[in-house]
């Protein structure tokens, strides 16, 4: 009766009908599930499975690899946004098939590890539509992630190398471009509720031919963002920069023949699997977990889990991500897996295998779960422009649990290193600038985030973003010269503000700004953390500090300074509790908030942060706490306080007995105040989140999920999670201002009352 | 044998027992979570993450909130040394980071010799070149054009 077995035939041509009569030609969700690469063409399977020349292949790889290099270092050099003289950039090559086989060395990994997917979708697509196409001098432009792509920001440049009219690879670059037409400026907008708050949303489409940009499409482009210019410069920075690395692939093929480089292309990402299988087998067997907390949507605080287990069994790695938050219908923090895989490569590739080449395909052997609807694995409806907040923490957390599973491992790829800082710590901005250009963008500080302890030293201060090593911060007086940013105070490090350990997380800082010559300009962040520690610490370390956004309002700090230069020190600390602006309105905020204009001469702070902590504090060389002293990175009190080392204030000689006196008491005093485990747990651990928190994700059980419906907590079975429908902020408040009100007009009238009855 | 599995602890392959790696203190099963062979302790994060911004003038203060946020301190009941941290919310269930395959480790560090050391990690030599941009000189390569 149900009998739906269907003969080839009719297999066929229900194929044929349901193609040629597709309405929407949405991300294919084949292609997007699949992060590996892909099985070997034909022409790949028989050069691969003959003979090969090694010193041959070798020679075509670093000649590729010099390619992609010099592509790199033009977008650099000639990128308008800003993003690319900063180097969040990349450029890169693919096999005909469309599998990432190298980067520029010097470019962001994640950027290019996610282009395979408009590639395959490309060639899945619009090869064979007649209305499209894929020829010779083509090239395609995208930007949406649920397409493949980190972000909305990143606009990549897609481009087939064809060699005797065959197709022979693809070439590709990718720069953060910031501005893109997004509710609010620079690209990354917290405030947004829906997809259609995101602006472009650009899946892969063809914008040059005849290697020349389609001008009435590049139009159409720049008159839906606030930055027309930009739009139109990188876009033919990237269409030139394709068109070098096309040329030298070209060459490559004229002098070593097309065989070697298709050789070269599948042999590099096959050679990295074994190599990535063979690192995963001399693991121990077994199961290392990690959790952290995000404290905010961007427009609200509420408690958000990640979890993340990875399982070892012989040559297999699984990531678990189950047990997570829900995903958020109507705020910008969602994030799709493809996005979030990339970026965990990255956090492999930076933090536990260096060494390997840069490319896609070392995950290839790792298999990953995650719950459907989880904020980590967003569907296509979900906002994403602010996937930064899962993203950030999917490039830092994976230490801790490689971490434990590699310390016993008699060799190290690189130290074992404690997470970074996690948050995107910067200032994004927008409005018209004192040159009359109308922008919008984020600040270089995001790059500027502190590296967590490591086995053998102090993290690095402000040493890159996790998403790239070779990101730099900029210079101040450049944008200083473009943008009526005025930074008071740039770079000093955050004092006390510091992931402590027996090797500490290298310093964030502090960022003072203000603005001038303008009066349509302001801030906004996109940063949580502001209540519970952003990023976990490494065996028995201690984590960062939280941070906070502080405002110094209905001032002019400029006519203040004019009148007095030397009152106003640069120092957040200071200002903020000496309250040296005179006359100013001060707050401090969470990490989030959306646009907001800021006023000549108000001052917004932020900072950097510190990585996390790496070991026991009272295992710290009391040198090593004497040297922080020196240099200014901890107070006399956190040395004696946290670190227990006694010493002379004035020459900070160590007493080394009074120190090991000092640290042994302490010690003993853990062991007075520490509970057995099973009592602790006991004590400790609830049934429940507590009621008072706006708590996502599970508890105690991975396949149970808390979140809330019209702001009351609801519980939901991990395969059956609803998204989360978050109330207006602003309703809220007044909600509560007129339960205020009521409350205070019926004590008033209660009082009037009474005065009548005495009169 | 005896594995070095973290900073501070290591598992007895012999006796199938987490050590601490700084007293020798047998702690419990490697079956086990290591976790129940260790003194636990709910501290308010305000303690070592003290406030720097003036607590009677603003509402954040770089703490963490200890309503939303605890810091569970794990340490060896014999010497004392911080074996483990951890940042959760009141009430949530510690986490059990680590569980091994003891069988499979036996018969992987069967072919090992015992590390007595942690290797350390190194520091790799530095570009000593002052910021160039190394496409310019790869470029080269194609245009044969020599370095200013
Ligand atoms: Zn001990």
């Amino acid at each position: 009766m149900n009998d739906m077995t269907i003969t080839p035939e009719d297999k066929q041509l229900l194929d044929k009908f349901l193609k040629d009569n597709q309405l929407f030609y949405i991300a294919d969700p084949e292609i997007m599930h699949d992060h590996d690469i892909g099985p070997r063409s034909e022409e790949e399977e028989r050069l691969l499975s003959g003979p090969t020349d090694p010193h041959l292949i070798n020679m075509v790889r670093g000649r590729i690899l010099a390619a992609m290099d010099e592509g790199n270092t033009m977008i650099e050099q000639m990128g308008a946004a800003p993003g690319a003289k900063w180097g969040d950039i990349v450029a890169s090559i693919f096999t005909a098939n469309g599998d990432l086989s190298m980067i520029a060395p010097h470019g962001v990994v994640g950027f290019a590890a996610c282009v395979h997917y408009p590639i395959k979708y490309i060639i899945k697509y619009w090869t064979h539509e007649p209305t499209v196409g894929v020829h010779d001098g083509d090239g395609f432009i995208h930007n949406d992630p649920r397409y493949g792509g980190i972000h909305g920001t990143d606009q990549s440049c897609i481009m087939p190398v064809f060699y005797r009219e065959k197709l022979v690879c693809w070439v590709s670059c990718t720069i953060h471009e910031g501005e893109n037409g997004a509710t609010e400026p620079g690209g990354m907008p917290p405030s947004a509720e829906s997809r259609y708050d995101e602006g472009l949303k650009m899946s892969p489409f063809k914008v040059i031919e005849n290697f020349q940009l389609r001008r009435d499409l590049v139009t159409f482009l720049q008159n839906m963002v606030r930055d027309p210019k930009l739009q139109l410069e990188d876009m033919k920075v990237k269409l030139h920069t394709c068109l070098r690395m096309r040329e030298r692939v070209l060459a490559i093929l004229e002098e070593f023949g097309e065989e070697a480089l298709t050789i070269s292309l599948r042999q590099h990402i096959e050679d990295v699997q074994e190599e990535v299988r063979r690192r995963i087998e001399e693991l121990p067997d077994g199961t290392t977990r990690v959790l952290t907390f995000p404290d905010s949507t961007l427009r609200e605080n509420a408690l958000l889990k990640f979890s993340m287990a990875v399982t070892v069994k012989g040559d297999r790695m699984t990531l678990d991500f189950r047990g997570s938050s829900p995903e958020f219908i109507n705020r910008a923090i969602n994030c799709n897996a493809a996005s979030l895989k990339t970026m965990l490569l990255t956090s492999y590739l930076q933090n536990v295998w260096p060494d390997l080449p840069q490319t896609m395909a070392v995950f290839g052997p790792i298999k990953m779960l995650f719950d459907e609807k989880s904020v980590l694995n967003g569907s296509f409806e979900t906002p994403q422009p602010m996937s930064l907040i899962p993203l950030f923490k999917a490039m830092t957390i994976p230490t801790i649990p490689m971490a434990k599973l590699s310390y016993s491992l008699p060799h190290r790829y690189t130290a074992i290193v404690a997470p970074q800082y996690d948050q995107p710590g910067t200032f994004i901005y927008g409005g018209l600038t004192q040159n009359g250009e109308n922008v919008g963008n984020f600040c270089a500080d995001i790059n500027g985030n502190g590296q967590g302890g490591r086995n053998h030293r102090d993290g690095e201060h402000s040493v890159s973003p996790p998403f790239a090593a070779n990101c730099d911060i900029g210079e101040m007086e450049v944008i200083e010269e473009e943008l009526p940013i005025v930074r008071l105070g740039a770079f000093t490090l955050t004092k006390d503000r510091v992931g402590f350990g027996k090797y500490r997380g290298g310093l964030g800082y502090e960022m003072i700004a203000s603005t001038r010559g303008t009066d349509m300009w302001g801030f906004m962040t996109g940063c949580t953390g502001s209540l519970f520690t952003p990023s976990q610490p490494l065996f028995g370390g201690y984590g960062p500090p939280v941070y906070p956004l502080c405002k110094i309002q209905d001032i002019n700090i400029f006519e203040q300074l004019a009148k007095n230069p030397g009152k106003i020190k640069f120092d957040m600390l200071d200002m903020m509790n000496n309250q040296t602006v005179e006359g100013g309105r001060y707050s401090t905020h969470p990490m989030a908030m959306t646009f907001e204009l800021c006023q000549n001469g108000e001052v917004y702070m932020m900072c950097q942060g510190t990585g996390a902590g790496y070991g026991d504090v009272l295992l710290r060389d009391p040198a090593l706490v004497i040297k922080d002293i020196e240099e200014n990175l901890i107070s006399h009190d956190t040395a004696r306080d946290i670190f227990k080392v006694v010493f002379d204030s004035d020459t900070l000689i160590v007493d080394a007995e009074a120190t090991k006196a000092l640290r042994d008491a302490e010690r003993k005093s853990r062991l007075k105040r520490g509970k057995p485990f099973d009592q602790f747990v006991k004590d400790f651990v609830t049934p429940e989140p507590p009621e008072y928190l706006p708590y996502y994700g599970s508890w105690d059980d991975p396949t149970v999920i808390y979140g809330t419906s019209n702001g009351k907590r609801i519980k939901m079975k991990g395969t059956e999670i609803q998204s989360m429908f978050m109330p207006n902020p602003k309703d809220e408040k007044i909600k509560a201002l007129e339960k205020q009100l009521a409350s205070v007009k019926a004590e008033l009238d209660a009082c009037r009352g009474e005065a009548k009855k005495k009169k | 044998m005896r594995v070095l599995m973290t900073e501070n602890l290591r598992i007895n392959l012999d006796t199938e027992m987490w050590e601490c790696r700084h007293c020798d203190k047998v702690l419990i099963s490697a079956r086990d979570n290591y976790k129940r062979g260790l003194l636990a302790y709910d501290r308010d994060p305000r303690e070592i993450h003290k406030p720097l911004l003036d607590p009677t003038k603003y509402v954040l203060t770089y703490s963490p909130d200890p309503t939303w946020c605890r810091l569970i301190e794990y340490y060896c009941p014999q010497c004392g040394v911080m074996t483990e941290t951890e940042y959760l919310p009141p009430g949530h269930p510690p986490l059990r980071d680590m569980e091994f395959d003891i069988d499979a480790m036996k018969e992987q560090w069967k072919h090992r010799d015992e590390v007595l050391k942690e290797p350390g990690g190194k520091d790799y030599p530095r570009a000593n070149r002052n910021r160039t941009h190394s496409g310019q000189p790869m470029a080269r390569l194609f245009t044969g054009e020599k370095p200013a």
